[in-house]
């Protein structure tokens, strides 16, 4: 928790401030990074037309190309579309065997000190492990299809959700925790209406990690596993050995709007969670 | 454990000869014996750290003590600490629900208690507010409500005024005293405020420094319903001169 125990600010709320200030607000949150953007833009075209010679522009095509060739183009379009899905599918299902395994952990850690004192180092070690060196491993025990990206998805976006919510579960007051010790409440109870509530923040954050995880998760298990449907991933990589300039980009752009969608949700769905009782450090997608 | 439980019914608390020393060899309490009875308001001052907190914990069953025992019924009792510890999740009304809740008192009923103890600490209209909205004053008014909804024969104040500002906490100071005029619970407050105690208390206490034991007993015979203007009393003042005395001496 983020609040102080006592004086609470009495401060009117962002939301009900009158319309004309509002829309000062909103292009204070607008301008800066549409200004950054524009300069970045600046920057490509300067790269591609200027820094570059004419025979060396494949290594950065400039940006009306990359959306012409990339996106508007028929066939280009089709295959980036079709890989965007197979990877969000791949995501989505990661994600959501990240957050079983994560909170089930995270829940049985709660419950004693000894049990979190024995997994976590485990847990910490299985998180050292560098994707590359388990590959071969993953390939031979899961084949190199959509299982064994699902398994990479879920490995790289696991911990974030079980140390946030592990953190969370534990950050009830002790007060709090007297209060239901004093009314006899049994540990379902307590779980349910004093330890989950109260890590509602945390966990959302964690989810948000992850959910930006997964999607990274699902992007590496396409690049390494391509049997099956191609996932972006795969994209990348025949683009990378074909040297085509604009698809590469276009497959990086798109895989980092995937990310930000995502994140964006959680963000989303964390506001309409907690949003009226908890002040969560503002980070709008 | 050695301590026994006795569950007494007339609504009082009596603490027999408790001794408290922790594991790690703390030794809190000392052989501390009174008794608070229906009608009695009872205070404990005394210099931080002497033990005031691990005799209310006691009484509540959240601690046992090492040596005596402990009469009250629990099952009723008004508890409220420090902090308001309330849950950020939960409005005003929820909050004052917890305890019907974790009791398993039906829905009605439970709004019921609510809107009765929420009307008692004067929070009516801010039931569907959230904690953070609410100023410190008025975050100890929604702890008073919660526990009131037991309706409490004996009621435990762990220094509940201590972080809020001077005029808030006279006026809390006033709407504690005549809820123990309507209610009619038997009180057991702490404070280090030597003002605070004799204003609220039929009977103030003295406990020394660690191990904490009783030093001194006042008695504090002004009449109820007391006006804020009796701090000015020069009776008042002697009194709480003496209480002063006796509180400086239990530094040493
Ligand atoms: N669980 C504990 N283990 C060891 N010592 C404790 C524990 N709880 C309290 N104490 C010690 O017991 C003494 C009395 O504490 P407390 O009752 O909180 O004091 P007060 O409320 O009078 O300020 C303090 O010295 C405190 O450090
Ligand atoms: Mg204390």
């Amino acid at each position: 928790m983020t609040t102080t125990d006592n004086q609470a600010t009495e401060a009117p709320d962002p939301a009900s401030t009158p319309g004309a200030s509002r829309a000062a607000k909103a292009s204070r949150a607008v301008l800066p990074p549409l200004g950054l953007g524009l300069a970045l833009v600046g920057l490509w075209y300067y790269v591609s037309y200027i820094v570059l010679e004419d025979k060396r522009r494949f290594l950065l095509r400039p940006i009306h190309q990359v959306i012409k060739v990339g996106f508007m183009d028929a066939d280009n379009r089709t295959e980036e579309l079709q890989a965007l899905w197979s990877s969000t599918r791949i995501a989505l299902i990661g994600l959501s065997i990240a957050i079983s395994i994560g909170f089930t952990l995270a829940i049985i850690m709660s419950q004693a000190k000894v049990v979190e004192k024995a997994i976590f180092p485990y847990m910490v070690t299985l998180q050292a492990i560098p994707i590359l060196a388990v590959v071969p491993l993953i390939s031979f025990w899961f084949g190199t299809g959509a299982t064994s990206r699902i398994v990479v998805c879920v490995m790289i976006s696991l911990f974030p959700i079980i140390v946030n919510t592990l953190f969370g579960l534990q950050s009830a007051e002790q007060g709090a925790h007297d209060l239901f010790t004093l009314h006899h409440a049994s540990r379902m109870t307590r779980l349910r209406k004093l330890m989950f509530p109260a890590a509602l923040p945390a966990i959302f954050a964690g989810l948000r990690i992850s959910a930006g995880l997964s999607v990274i998760g699902a992007i590496v298990g396409d690049f390494f596993f391509g049997k099956g449907d191609a996932g972006i991933g795969q994209l990348l990589r025949r683009h990378a050995s074909r040297l085509n300039g604009e698809e590469l980009l276009a497959s990086v752009i798109l895989s980092s709007l995937l990310g930000v969608v995502v994140f964006g949700f959680f963000g989303w769905i964390q506001k309409r969670a907690t949003g009226r009782w908890h002040d969560a450090i503002s980070a709008e997608a | 454990m050695g301590a026994t439980n006795q569950v007494v019914t007339d609504g009082s608390l009596a603490f027999n000869r408790i001794g408290m020393v922790f594991p790690d060899g703390t030794e809190a309490l000392r052989d501390i014996s009174f008794t608070v009875d229906k009608g009695e308001f009872v205070t404990v001052v005394g210099p931080s750290g002497c033990g005031k907190s691990t005799l209310l914990k006691i009484a509540s069953g959240l601690l046992e003590p090492t040596g005596g025992s402990v009469a009250v019924d629990r099952d009723h009792l008004g508890y409220v600490f420090q902090d308001a510890t309330l849950l950020q999740w939960r409005t005003v009304r929820a909050n004052v629900e917890l305890f019907s809740e974790l009791n398993d008192v039906p829905t009605a009923e439970r709004r019921q208690l609510a809107r009765e103890a929420i009307d008692l600490v004067g929070l009516k209209g801010f039931e569907n507010h959230y904690p953070k909205s609410l100023s410190g004053g008025m975050k100890m008014r929604c702890s008073l409500a919660r526990s009131l909804t037991l309706k409490p024969p004996v009621f435990l104040f762990d220094e509940p005024f201590g972080a809020v500002d001077e005029i808030t906490r006279e006026h809390l100071n006033s709407e504690t005293q005549q809820l123990f005029q309507n209610e009619g619970f038997a009180g057991l407050f702490i404070t280090h405020s030597i003002s605070e105690a004799v204003f609220l208390s039929t009977k103030v206490l003295v406990m020394s420094a660690r191990p904490g034991r009783i030093v001194a007993e006042f008695d504090i015979p002004f009449d109820y319903p007391r006006n804020p203007e009796l701090r000015f009393d020069p009776d008042f003042a002697e009194l709480s001169g003496r209480v002063s005395v006796e509180l400086r001496g239990s530094h040493s």
